[in-house]
């Protein structure tokens, strides 16, 4: 059973799936095969009726779109306008061709990497100090997973308080060591440091969340049995803990990239993709040429692009985990 | 014995330090929380002071009523309820529906229909807004409740979740009720949903943030100020002259974030096994 994962919100990707033990497949059939044979088609009518609606719209909404968006890469076409010149792949040519795309491309894999790698690296940081037999962790939980459910745009309004470089809590805590506050309005990298650091914030909790269900179901008495043997508690976590680890670890690595690569919130609130462009991802572009260019047809292209991406990764992904995560 | 001694040894200076971790992992996500409040009752003078007044001197509502005489806070909430209680309810519905199709009922294409919705969770919103958005508008749905419900509405992963907890039920139940004749909607109403209870609760509340916290796509479809959902017209309040008015801002971020604070302390507990369902490795 491959890996599966919600792209399509951010706060739903939080509830995905891997299963790599036999939960699917049941020993007993659930179908009830009626006692005396009844026609076929009854039962077809009634699969249809159950499930149709679904599946209607995932093809009304997801998959005709999904084609459409191939055919309309290949448009020289403005958003709302009635007509449309075809250019093959002209599209997709002045995308790779465009200076631009150098940057848009490094501002990705910059906020990519940094969300998911600081993520994983800070939520399991989190998760070992939850998991330890202390006061209040318990509440200290659900302190740390609350921004999670929060709208990302009033997070990234609140940031923007917080990071005021005069009136905010970031330049009064860098003021009291003697230092200036950064331009984190005015300077792409700066301000593409803010929406790192905001982005975090809000998505480390869940990254805590599951890492500590993880580390809960590891065994007690292989803990106690390396702590007896004289083993270090930091070896015992680096040679114990961290491999049983593992499947969570690549579980997380496929959420956190594909719901980081959606983010669209917190810099649209925060930064709308600026300063100079120092915070347009590959997903803000694509917003910002469909909807606010009126570029639909160059939009679509840059969507497809990213798609394809998505689709190697995951792939890619899922294979690695399917071969190392099975013991 | 000596082994037992050096632990406890250890153990006071480590826990000192666990204890460490834990308050500055709560500040750092307390205190721009707690900054965003307090910016709420604060004047105009107290936000533009060097050195930053943590606490206002009064708790008026002067900013609050500032934000809600600038923008519609009435109808943006009653657009979220709306849109969220109809979207997460059909969502759960379509879900429970398709989940017992393919775990209790035949048809030759079973396998093809559940890829369809499982491969479905690959496709990112953003990368499907454009045609959505075109066949939206040319329904006439621009600034409208079906406009923004109705393209977001199918369940993959509700679907996903739900069947690998029927797959789950003791077969003897399901069985008693095929011999008792009833049909296959009353088995997933009667016998299936209330065995299943805390899994649907879960998967719903998990659900109603998510929709809830929508912006992307109720930001494409609705531009009449008077049919915003509280994230996109809490952006309004933003920068209107230039300048932002931060305790008016804050104020408005006060009323986004805390109904949906509230239903997360109040009910963590679900929503936290709804976020972790699943997500816990085999």
């Amino acid at each position: 059973m491959p890996t599966i994962v919600d792209l399509h919100r951010s706060t739903d990707s939080a509830v995905a799936v891997s299963v790599s033990t036999g939960v699917v497949s049941p020993v007993t059939p659930r179908t009830f095969t009626p006692r005396k044979k009844k026609k076929p088609w009854k039962s077809w009518l009634l699969f249809l009726l159950f499930a149709g609606p679904n599946v209607a719209l995932l093809i009304v909404f997801t998959y005709k779109p999904l084609v459409q968006s191939l055919y309309y890469s290949t448009l020289q076409w403005n958003l709302g306008s009635a007509s449309a010149i075809p250019v093959g792949l002209g599209n997709y040519v002045t995308w790779f061709n465009d200076p631009g795309t150098v940057r848009v491309v490094t501002v990705t894999l910059i906020f990519t990497i940094a969300t998911v790698g600081g993520g994983m690296v800070i939520g399991l940081l989190f998760a070992v100090l939850l998991n330890r037999k202390l006061h209040g962790r318990g509440a200290a939980r659900t302190i740390v997973v609350a921004p999670y459910v929060l709208s990302g745009v009033a997070v990234g309004l609140l940031w923007l308080f917080v990071f005021d470089p005069n009136f905010g809590i970031t330049a009064a805590l860098l003021d009291a060591i003697g230092l200036a506050s950064p331009p984190w309005y005015n300077d792409p990298h700066w301000a593409l440091v803010m929406v790192i650091i905001v982005y975090l914030w809000k998505n480390v909790g869940y990254v805590a969340l599951i890492y500590l269900a993880a580390l809960q179901s590891v065994p007690r008495d292989l803990l106690e049995a390396a702590a007896l043997d004289g083993a270090s508690p930091v070896r015992a976590f680096r040679n114990i803990v961290l491999p049983l680890l593992g499947p969570t670890t690549f579980f997380l690595s496929i959420t956190t990239l594909l719901s980081s690569l959606q983010s669209f919130d917190i810099i649209q609130a925060m930064t709308k993709g600026g300063p100079l462009e120092g915070t347009t991802t590959m997903m803000y572009q694509i917003y910002q040429e469909g909807f606010q260019a009126g570029r639909a047809g160059y939009s679509s292209a840059v969507a497809t692009i990213l798609f394809a991406v998505l689709l190697v990764v995951t792939l890619i992904q899922m294979k690695y985990v399917e071969k190392r995560v099975h013991y | 014995m000596a082994t037992q001694t050096r632990t406890a040894r250890r153990r006071k200076p480590l826990q000192l330090g666990g204890y460490l971790g834990l308050i500055v992992a709560i500040a750092i996500m307390i205190l721009p929380l707690a900054w965003m409040f307090l910016a709420g009752f604060k004047e105009r003078d107290e936000i533009y002071t060097v050195p930053i007044q943590w606490l206002p001197e009064a708790y008026d509502l002067s900013n609050y009523a500032a934000a809600l005489a600038a923008v519609p806070f009435g109808n943006f909430f009653l657009n979220s309820t709306i849109t969220t209680v109809i979207g997460a309810g059909l969502k759960m519905l379509l879900g429970l529906t398709t989940a017992y199709a393919v775990v209790f009922l035949d048809f030759p294409f079973k396998k093809f229909v559940f890829g369809l919705v499982i491969f479905a969770l690959l496709v990112p919103q953003q990368i499907v807004m454009i045609p959505n958005f075109t066949l939206v508008a040319s329904l006439g749905w621009i600034n409208t409740y079906q406009g923004i419900i109705v393209p977001g509405l199918a369940s993959a992963f509700g679907t996903f979740l739900f069947r690998q907890h029927f797959l789950t039920l003791p077969i003897s139940i399901l069985e008693a009720a095929a011999l008792d004749g009833a049909s296959h909607w009353t088995r997933l109403w009667r016998f299936i949903v209330p065995i299943s209870a805390p899994t649907i609760a879960a998967v719903a509340l998990v659900s109603i943030v998510s929709e809830w916290n929508e912006y992307l796509w109720p930001l494409l479809v609705v531009d009449r100020s008077d049919m915003m959902t509280l994230p996109v017209g809490l952006t309004l309040l933003q920068n209107n002259d230039g300048v932002t008015n931060w305790g008016v801002l804050m104020a408005g971020t006060v009323l986004v974030t805390v109904p949906v604070l509230i239903a997360f302390f109040a009910l963590q507990k679900r929503i936290i096994a709804g976020l972790t369902a699943g997500g816990v490795t085999g």
